[in-house]
């Protein structure tokens, strides 16, 4: 088994019409066993910047300490927040320092940049980065996100539509993967609020 | 194998584990103690290699207590435990501690709290945990038989399931187990479940 599957894990990140939709599932696991149904994978940089880390957990733990570390003196010395393609660029960079001995993670981040534009990215354990118009995906899952994503997406949704499709597309592309699921949590991003939401799909 | 296994009660929790310390087919001793009093509040129940375990719980127990020196107060149960898992991420890609951790502790702000954090410092907050050969039985028990704010007797009715589905089900189950509680009052050992016990030394 690959060290990026010992933990399980599914990620999918969409653009609306001014605002994006982050997912992850909610299943913590070891190998074959289930440990917790509630595992937080998506994090909080800023108001308009979300972070999904996928892959094994405790990677994931201490790359997001670390990013937020990094954001907090960003902060400070610039007196105000990173843009999401900054936050893209310190998250690979920071990857690839541990080229011959890496994080077992893929990130993914969306954001909303200037004049309210979504930005999705995501990129591999070495910090390639991959930016999309529509979506990206991550995670034991990502082949039947991949397809479920393909299928479903439209351009320009509204913010409650974004919601329908993002959800749709992560539980039914969870069901498909052993190592996934357990509900999940969406965040829906607009410029004027955050919207949390929990998913309940096949508890297996 | 070795067996770790804990809940939160009402307003404790409660951490049991096995006490047979084996070396390969050969038992050494069947009274090992492997839940440590991290402090007054606090309970480290540890599994995994015997000079590790031993090891880095001790380093763990000597700085909680220079922090409550230095600084006047003692940690959270929290603090605790990021900082535990923040010593065996560091030392993860160096010289890796083979523990897994199940850490207990009460707080008067916030109330009984269980911390999974296994040996590649993946750390989540639960409410039931266990890690080993023996949490396939004590996790199902758990999972049918837990619910939030039980009893003391309630709880330690369940661990005694646990134990009785481990002995029972466990090919190499442990004879002999020691239950240990934290609550307002404090961490102490509450009772031991011996069904083989050590032949006293003949006197010389």
């Amino acid at each position: 088994m690959s060290i990026f599957e010992y933990n399980g894990s599914a990620l999918v990140a969409m653009v609306g019409k001014n605002c994006f939709a982050i997912a992850s599932d909610r299943r913590l696991g070891v190998q074959l066993q289930t440990i917790a149904t509630d595992f937080q994978r998506i994090s909080k940089i800023h108001d308009r910047l979300f972070l999904g880390l996928s892959g094994l957990a405790t990677d994931a733990q201490t790359l997001y300490q670390r990013l937020v570390f990094r954001h907090k003196l960003y902060q400070l010395r610039e007196e105000r927040d990173m843009k999401p393609e900054t936050f893209a660029n310190l998250v690979s960079a920071i990857l690839y320092e541990k080229r011959f001995g890496p994080y077992f993670c893929q990130p993914v981040i969306a954001g909303l940049g200037d004049e309210n534009k979504p930005f999705i990215c995501t990129m591999d354990s070495i910090g390639a980065k991959e930016l999309a118009k529509d979506f990206v995906v991550a995670g034991t899952a990502s082949e039947s996100l991949y397809g479920a994503c393909e299928s479903m997406f439209k351009d320009d949704m509204e913010p409650e539509e974004l919601f329908e499709t993002v959800s749709q597309a992560l539980l039914s592309s969870v069901d498909r993967d052993c190592l996934s699921g357990w509900g999940g949590h969406v965040y829906v991003v607009t410029p004027t609020e955050v919207k949390e939401r929990i998913l309940k799909g096949r508890m297996d | 194998m070795e067996c770790v296994f804990g809940l939160v009660g009402h307003d404790f929790a409660v951490v049991a584990a096995d006490t047979s310390a084996v070396h390969s087919i050969l038992v050494h001793k069947s009274n090992e103690d492997k839940i440590m009093i991290l402090d007054s509040h606090k309970l480290i129940a540890a599994s995994g290699e015997s000079g590790d375990r031993v090891q880095f719980t001790e380093y763990i127990q000597k700085n909680v207590a220079l922090y409550q020196f230095r600084n006047g107060i003692p940690l959270t149960t929290a603090a605790a435990a990021n900082f535990t898992r923040g010593e065996l991420a560091t030392a993860l890609r160096k010289n890796p501690y083979f523990v897994n951790i199940l850490l207990a502790g009460y707080d008067k702000e916030t109330g009984p709290s269980l911390y999974y954090i296994d040996y590649i410092a993946t750390l989540h907050k639960v409410d039931k945990g266990a890690f080993g050969y023996g949490s396939y039985f004590s996790l199902a028990m758990m999972d049918r038989h837990y619910h939030s704010g039980m009893t003391v007797e309630e709880a330690i009715d369940l661990v005694d399931k646990c134990i009785m589905e481990i002995r029972s089900r466990l090919v190499v189950a442990p004879p002999n187990f020691v239950i240990k509680i934290v609550d307002k009052d404090g961490a102490r050992e509450y009772a031991w479940r011996e069904s083989v016990k050590d032949a006293a030394v003949a006197s010389a």
